[in-house]
């Protein structure tokens, strides 16, 4: 049964190191890599009628700058190195929705860095890792 | 952002501000605005509320207006408000966001925009004023006008997503203009200029509204809680009206010209906030009450026909709780209908369902609390001056938590600022629609905005509570004149949805899909 892995990544240098520990992982065993960016969002939050406006606007933007800038890069680099790799983007919780990629593309294991862009912020309302070890269904490498 | 492109557009804000500056360093500014406006202010309030008499009591024919619409509509579409409160929560919830559309605007994200214009100053103050002069009984009328007008969100609500301008850049503009002219020309026509005329007139009234009900009122209610809790006649900032607009119009300017959305931001976190506070407090208070709360329901229900001592008996106790109901929750006027036309979906009911819960959550719940606050604290007082409303809420509470008029008064600030920010928003839609879009229609909607601002905290209560309401109250003819003929339109849209609705063919996501 072909295996499939899903990595986490935002631009912080600790993703990149999860990236390589996922990449190397999928380059021995032969697995498929699924490699997804969460742009953060919620549906519950209190917007101005300006911002609502040129909501769609914005979403078509988040998600063409989070494909030139993030996943596209990674998803070449990884594909020059034969792998079987799959760029994934999505807005909404980032570690609810890592959760919800990898039941809908069926991971048997996802891989984040353990502190994102900001580790201040990391310290004091906890980290995507720590959400997703308590939540995840799938197994959890927190990468340091 | 950059600082060059910050400054950029900061500096005709504060350029502005420090221009102005010289000419409004001087004494007795306040009254000076006061009687320059206050005639205009007079003739256009009087004539939007041209009334006739019932029993000895000027009932205004635009009350009439929107409250037989609501109660029609609550009959046509065989009382919706109650029929689809569930599924509206459902909607509300989330339980039928598409998870491929997540980063689009979501029913919540819509309703939240839309409550965070609509609660303002009506609830605080305006509620006071329809206890003190309506009695306890108005709280009745007041609770069935806001049950009521849940059907009028609801029909103009569909409406403005229905007929929304989706353009090429994906930005979206919705709202009465939209459904007035497109709707009708729709429907057949000729009623295409017909619409049209409509569609003008209702754009006309709202820039109105937006320099009066969701500007000078809110400038004028929310400084004079400043002054009441700094001291009231002996306060500084006693005759320094124009100084508070100054500030405020800064802000507002900050955001609505600066673009520093920042600010906006920050207020779109901390009203809810406040609104939860402001919420628990009042339950707070008539928990400790709880002994008076079967007297207050008394007095309520007694007051609400019977009304000993009230000024136009019944009929003016009535009238007192649906002017204040219609003025707070504005179901009818249509301004909500601008805010909810950016929600993402494809069915343009359930916007309309989830419009239920604002006058619900406005009417029914924070101005019901804030009268019982007042009722069970026996502050409401039939002899005290209109202008006095925040004033009065201020004290109710105080009577319980004393040091609650300081919270207060950040809340009212904060509520009205964000009262400020929508309705900047909805007069300048409208602008638009009058002028079109360019640099220059923008900047002079804004500048005039601002000066509103400044205005509206100058003047007296009295000219600024009537030109407010007039305004406001305006914006239903055209609005509803429309809906009765578009009414078909929206039952159509209703029976296809429900029947898919009851027929399970919607698709849930999330949680409530696991529940099947």
């Amino acid at each position: 049964m072909s295996e499939v892995l899903l990595v986490g990544i935002d631009c912080s240098e600790c993703s990149e190191r999860a990236l390589d520990y996922a990449a190397d992982w999928v380059g021995a065993t032969g697995q498929g890599l699924i490699v997804a960016h969460v742009i953060q969002w919620s549906p519950f939050s209190f917007q101005t009628p300006q911002e609502n406006e040129e909501r769609h606007k914005r979403r078509e933007a988040e998600l063409e700058r989070a494909h030139v800038e993030i996943v596209d890069p990674v998803v070449n680099r990884l594909r020059e190195r034969g792998m079987n790799v799959q760029g994934v983007i999505r807005h909404g919780h980032p570690a609810e929705t890592l959760c919800a990629v990898a039941a809908e593309f069926g991971a048997t294991h996802i891989v984040v860095g353990k502190t994102g862009s900001s580790r201040i912020r990391a310290q004091l309302f906890g980290s995507v890792a720590h959400s997703l070890v308590q939540i995840s269904k799938q197994p959890v490498t927190v990468v340091p | 952002m950059s600082y060059k492109k910050w400054g950029a557009r900061v500096a005709p804000a504060l350029a502005l501000l420090v221009l102005s500056l010289p000419v409004w360093a001087e004494e007795g500014i306040d009254q000076r605005i006061d009687q320059a406006v206050k005639p205009l202010a007079d003739a256009v309030a009087g004539f939007i509320f041209s009334s006739f008499t019932l029993s000895g009591v000027q009932v205004p024919f635009v009350l009439v207006w929107l409250l037989f619409a609501a109660a029609f509509f609550t009959l046509y579409f065989r009382f919706i408000n109650f029929r689809a409160f569930r599924h509206g929560f459902q909607l509300v919830r989330g339980d039928y966001n598409d998870p491929l559309a997540a980063g689009e605007v979501t029913h919540f994200q819509a309703l939240a925009t839309a409550l965070s214009g609509t609660v303002g100053l009506g609830n605080i103050a305006g509620v006071a004023v329809a206890v003190s002069l309506g009695g306890p009984g108005a709280t009745f009328w007041m609770i069935l006008a806001g049950l009521l007008g849940m059907s009028s969100k609801f029909a103009e609500c569909t409406l403005g997503v229905k007929y929304r301008n989706e353009y090429t850049d994906g930005t979206i503009s919705g709202g009465p203009m939209y459904y007035l002219s497109k709707g009708l020309a729709e429907r057949s026509e000729k009623l295409r200029t017909f619409g049209k005329v409509l569609a003008v007139l209702f754009a006309v009234f709202c820039v109105g509204g937006s320099f009066g009900g969701g500007n000078m009122f809110q400038a004028n209610q929310s400084f004079k809680q400043l002054v009441a809790v700094t001291g009231g006649d002996a306060s500084w900032l006693a005759d320094k009206g124009w100084l508070f607009g100054i500030v405020i119009a800064s802000l507002v300017g900050l955001v609505i010209i600066g673009g520093i959305q920042g600010i906006a931001r920050v207020t779109s976190k901390v009203v809810p906030l406040m609104g939860v506070l402001y919420v628990t407090a009042g339950l707070v208070i008539i928990g400790l009450h709880v002994q008076d709360i079967p007297t207050a329901f008394a007095s309520i229900g007694a007051g609400a026909f019977t009304a000993d001592g009230i000024a136009g008996g019944v009929v003016g106790v009535l009238i007192q709780g649906f002017k204040r109901a219609a003025f707070s929750n504005e179901a009818g006027i249509g301004s909500a209908a601008i805010a909810h036309s950016a929600v993402r979906t494809n069915r343009p009911v359930t916007e309309g369902f989830v419009a239920l819960y604002e006058p619900f959550i406005d009417t029914v719940v924070v101005c019901t609390i804030t009268a019982l606050v007042i009722i069970v604290t026996g502050t409401w007082d039939p002899s005290v001056d209109p202008s006095q409303g925040v004033a009065l809420t201020s004290a109710a509470f105080e009577s319980t938590i004393s040091w609650f008029p300081w919270v207060l008064t950040v809340a009212v600030v904060l509520f009205a600022f964000s009262t400020m920010i929508s309705w900047s928003y909805y007069g300048l839609k409208a602008w638009t629609y009058l002028f079109g879009e360019s640099l220059a229609t923008d900047a002079v909607y804004k500048i005039l905005f601002l000066v509103f601002v400044v205005a509206g905290s100058s003047m007296q209560l009295g000219s600024v509570i009537d030109f407010s309401d007039a305004m406001i109250f305006a914006m239903a003819f055209p609005n509803v004149l429309g809906i009765y003929f578009l009414l078909p339109t929206v039952k159509r849209e209703l029976d296809e949805y429900w029947a898919d609705y009851q027929a399970g063919r919607l698709r849930k996501f999330g949680r409530a899909a696991q529940r099947g």
